[in-house]
């Protein structure tokens, strides 16, 4: 076992296997690499607690692969860190990993406030560092450098670990998943959120956010527009929005001021490899991340990689099954040595979703069905009767998610309670179950009001019958004193 | 009553402060914005000039010769990036072959050292990855380049020290000319000084009309960059230019102090004192002309743009006691290759300020400076070292640039230190990776709230109205 008793002067330490990231790719890799037998592991993580991203992550919809429920970012983390925990697999909190050297044995250097700078000796290593955000001067938007541009990464961050707003009115660029749930969680925080432009004709994100982070709260997605420039010399002051061509230029004289401080980005994200490639493993051009062979290890002998860091994952369910994966080749390469390299094999990347609503669609009448990838656009009509009128469906299913979406909508809603006490500025909750539609306001309202003390374990009822619907805001991630 | 007051601290107000705190003389610096090196001297090339580009004869011509001699021991005194790596002025037509000659005598008549031309083959020796239409280039071995940031903020560190007050958030709104010397009206209150520099960039011709009837007019002349990713392939060794148009020296292709590749600049003639917003047609000029020097240049590694503005006056810097104004001193239209004769500058308006006012040489002036320690460039011992001495320096902040929290409390500790979270990067680095603080930002901000004894709402990015986070009024923002 790694043992850093000596405290500060101990500066090398020796273990079968370091596992560079704790989020869910790395504790995946770790248990995977225990359960086969190598049990002397150090996780490195350099944030100050297991989950990686997952944390800010606080809405639902993960998890329904591998635990078949859904759960919220921090519940589906939780369930990883308390394995963790059980079999006492080491891990080291606020660690950064600053170079890896080698081969075999490898020297992985590694610095925090209580051991200082530290080296320790391993057999293999998994790379599972995760990825990071296009950025705006990625993106090339061209305007002035205000305050008031984030990634919608960083602002997720801000909202639901800090307990802080980074701004009142906003403009998302980028349909993927993360811009479309912070379009919804900024909205549920007071922000408003003036439309979502995407410069692709269609969106990457899935169906189910268009309809429940937009659709739900009139937010206009514009399809085949981008933000060609940037007001504002302190504060973001407004951005020009402006159509683009087939061949995504934007279209001169098509050019929309739209006022708001905030703009998010959520233009796409790119595997962090300056640590993989420091190591000396080659690059894929497509993937962005190392190249791998059929066991996940990458061109330098006993290094795997696995989770974002090898390929930007839609669904965290398959970053935790190919990092069990990755734990198991690695465990296998401890026990019983190297074997051929092989060929290298690209990860399967599955096609992205493409959804693409018309423009002129009116949201309250015309809905995206989520019961399949299809994504029938169905037209719900009431009748002078009151009966409803459905059309464009193609399935028995689609008319029954019209009928209930126009007669009685149920949503989760997942957001934060601020700590009085404790370990942390809040803590993530969640309807225990789906609420009706129409009280997701005073839902939130009374959500916005509560504190809490810790501890508090996943589950714990934070507020009893919220705004008299007869379900529990329970939370949703463990919090110590 | 102040003996001398600087109107800005930029790199040529810092410079100019940095030498006369070697005097006994009660020195203040005002600064319109909330930190150093805000304006011109926060965006441009960050380039050592070699001093073969200015018209002899001229104080350009003499300031950036003797400002290339002078920064090499300024940047071992006063501890900032600095790198001599050689310039090459690239031809890419024969016909053009006698401009290059041109600039080589002109070179040659300022008093560059050892300038030649080299032919085609001897270029590709250099730079194996220079464009494929190069025939021939002016080759200048003590072309260098800077870190603007580190230089000014080195400066005024030094002239902090050595007592020269600074006042930031300070506007001049009116100059009179009183009994001795002037009354600076400020949104600050008023200041009398024997003498005033100014040093105001584009604004300098604003502050020269309050006080001359002999009217002064700069032109803003907006150059805009792009910087690529360290890691990206194909990063020159050599600063590599073009041959000069009559709008500057053109668009160069460069490596920085830290590794990363700088293109750039643009040159445009605006009205608007802060038009310093980057435009599309701008960066796409950049990658077309900066596509003729480097073969494969990875622009697909852009991690950020920006732009800067030069005050354009006339051909020649303006600087001296202003004829209808005894004691006021102009440092004016200051453009390229400014930043390199900022230290030449520093030493000439001084010695115009010695002239006046006699000032006396302080025994105790303290001429070294220690910027603070980079965990990223630092050895594995130092780092140790660091560390024992105090664990933050094992805290990582920003990943991209490996800085530390140790490195940004000292930013913030430090004489004339950080107050904004851009003041953060400039001394330190972090959020100037390839994540462009996505990560850091909520970190940088906390420590910098945390330091000054403010609410995170407080915490600014550069201008007064920069911030970032809304204010938490009982929980309702949230």
């Amino acid at each position: 076992m790694v043992s850093f008793a000596g405290g500060r002067r101990r500066r090398s330490v020796k273990t079968d296997l370091v596992v560079i990231g704790g989020g869910p790719a790395g504790m995946a890799a770790a248990l995977a690499a225990y359960e086969k037998g190598v049990t002397d592991i150090l996780i490195l993580e350099r944030d100050q607690e297991l989950g990686g991203i997952l944390n800010q992550c606080i809405h639902n919809g993960f998890g329904l692969h591998t635990f078949k429920e859904e759960l919220t970012g921090p519940e589906y983390a939780a369930r990883y860190i308390e394995r963790v925990k059980e079999k006492k697999i080491p891990h080291l909190l606020n660690t950064m990993v600053v170079d890896i050297q080698g081969g075999a044995p490898y020297h992985v250097t590694a610095m925090n406030k209580e051991q200082g700078m530290f080296q320790i000796e391993a057999k293999a290593v998994i790379l599972a560092m995760g990825c990071r955000e296009r950025s705006r001067g990625a993106l090339s938007i061209p305007g002035y450098r205000p305050a008031g541009i984030y990634s919608a990464g960083t602002a997720q961050r801000y909202v639901n670990i800090e307990g802080r707003m980074p701004g009142r009115e906003i403009v998302v660029l980028g349909s993927g998943d993360i811009g479309l749930i912070m379009a919804r969680r900024m909205t549920l925080q007071g922000a408003r959120v003036k439309l979502v432009a995407e410069i692709m004709p269609y969106s990457g994100g899935l169906k189910r956010n268009i309809v429940q982070c937009l659709d739900d709260f009139g937010i206009p997605l514009k399809l085949s527009h981008t933000v060609t420039e940037i007001h504002g010399k302190d504060r973001v002051e407004g951005v020009t929005v402006s159509k683009v061509d087939e061949n995504l230029k934007p279209i001169p004289g098509s050019e929309e001021y739209v006022a708001c401080d905030t703009l998010l980005l959520s233009c796409g994200l790119i595997p962090e490899n300056e640590l993989s490639q420091g190591a000396g493993a080659r690059m894929d051009d497509v993937t962005q991340g190392p190249v791998v062979n059929a066991r996940l290890e990458t061109t330098v002998r006993g290094i795997f990689a696995c989770g974002n860091v090898l390929h930007v994952h839609d669904l965290v369910d398959n970053v935790s099954k190919e990092s069990a994966e990755a734990g198991a080749f690695a465990a296998d390469y401890i026990l019983h040595g190297e074997q051929e390299w092989g060929e290298a094999v690209r990860p399967k990347i599955p096609a992205k979703s493409k959804c693409a609503p018309p423009a002129d669609r009116d949201a309250e009448s015309q809905l995206i069905c989520i019961g399949c990838p299809v994504g029938c656009l169905i037209t719900a009509k009431k009748g002078e009767d009151g009966s409803l009128l459905i059309t464009g469906n193609t399935c028995k299913k689609g008319e029954e998610y019209a009928r209930n979406e126009m007669t009685a909508p149920v949503r989760t809603v997942t957001s934060i309670i601020r700590l009085a006490s404790g370990n942390g500025k809040v803590v993530p909750v969640k309807t225990e179950t789906e609420i009706p539609k129409e009280k997701i306001g005073e839902c939130m309202k009374v959500i916005k009001a509560a504190s809490a003390f810790a501890p508090i374990a996943v589950g714990d009822v934070m507020i009893a019958d919220v705004a008299g619907t007869g379900v529990n805001i329970v939370a949703t991630a463990n919090i110590d004193c | 009553m102040y003996d001398v007051i600087i109107i800005g601290a930029g790199v040529s107000g810092c410079a100019i402060a940095r030498e006369l705190s070697r005097y006994k003389m009660k020195t203040m610096v005002l600064e319109k914005a909330l930190d150093v090196c805000e304006g011109t001297s926060k965006a441009n090339s960050g380039i050592a000039h070699a001093g073969y580009d200015a018209k002899p004869g001229t104080l350009k011509a003499k300031l950036n010769v003797e400002g290339s001699r002078r920064m090499k021991a300024l940047s071992e005194e006063l501890d900032f990036p600095y790198k001599q790596n050689g310039s090459l002025v690239l031809c890419f037509d024969e016909k053009d072959r006698s401009k290059l000659e041109e600039l080589k005598k002109r070179g040659e008549c300022n008093g560059v050292p050892d300038i030649r031309i080299l032919n085609r083959e001897e270029v590709l020796s250099l730079e194996s990855g220079a464009g494929e239409q190069v025939v021939s280039a002016l080759y200048a071995p003590t072309g260098a380049i800077v870190c603007p940031f580190g230089l000014t903020i080195a400066l005024a560190e030094n002239a902090a020290v050595n007592g020269v007050e600074f006042q930031f958030g300070t506007k001049v709104k009116v100059i009179r000319k009183a009994a001795e010397g002037y009354l600076i009206e400020t949104n600050k209150g008023s200041f009398e000084t024997k003498l005033v520099i100014n040093a105001a960039g584009v604004y300098a011709d604003e502050l020269h009309n309050m006080v001359s009837e002999e009217k002064m007019k700069l032109t803003p002349r907006r150059g805009e960059y792009l910087l690529c990713d360290k890691l990206s392939k194909g990063i020159p060794a050599h600063t590599l230019f073009q041959l000069p148009t009559a709008l500057g020296k053109g668009v160069l292709v460069t490596a920085t102090v830290h590794g990363n590749l700088l293109i750039g600049p643009t040159a445009e003639d605006i009205e608007d004192k802060e038009g310093n917003e980057t435009t599309a047609e701008g960066m796409e000029l950049i990658r077309e002309k900066a596509a003729l020097s480097v073969k494969e240049l990875p622009l697909r590694q852009v991690i950020t743009s920006f732009a800067g503005l030069r005050a354009h006056g006339g051909e020649d810097f303006i600087i001296g006691e202003v004829p209808d104004a005894p004691g006021f001193i102009d440092v004016a239209g200051i453009e390229s290759p400014g930043l390199t004769c900022a230290p030449a500058i520093g030493a000439y308006v001084a010695d115009i300020v010695k002239k006046l006012l006699s000032p006396a040489e302080k025994e105790n002036f303290v001429a070294e400076r220690r910027g603070i320690p980079s965990m990223a460039l630092a050895s594995g011992q130092e780092r140790q070292r660091l560390i024992l001495e105090n664990p933050a320096y094992a805290n990582v902040i920003c990943r991209c640039e490996m800085v530390t929290e140790g490195e940004i409390i000292d930013a913030i500790r430090r004489p004339v230190g950080a107050r904004t979270t851009d003041g953060i990067k400039r001394r330190t680095r972090a959020g100037m990776g390839r994540c462009q603080s996505g990560f850091c930002n909520p970190k940088v901000v906390e420590i910098l709230a945390r330091e000054l004894g403010v609410d995170e709402s407080e915490v600014l990015k550069s201008g007064e109205d920069s911030w970032y986070l809304l204010r938490e009024e009982g929980g309702e923002d949230l």
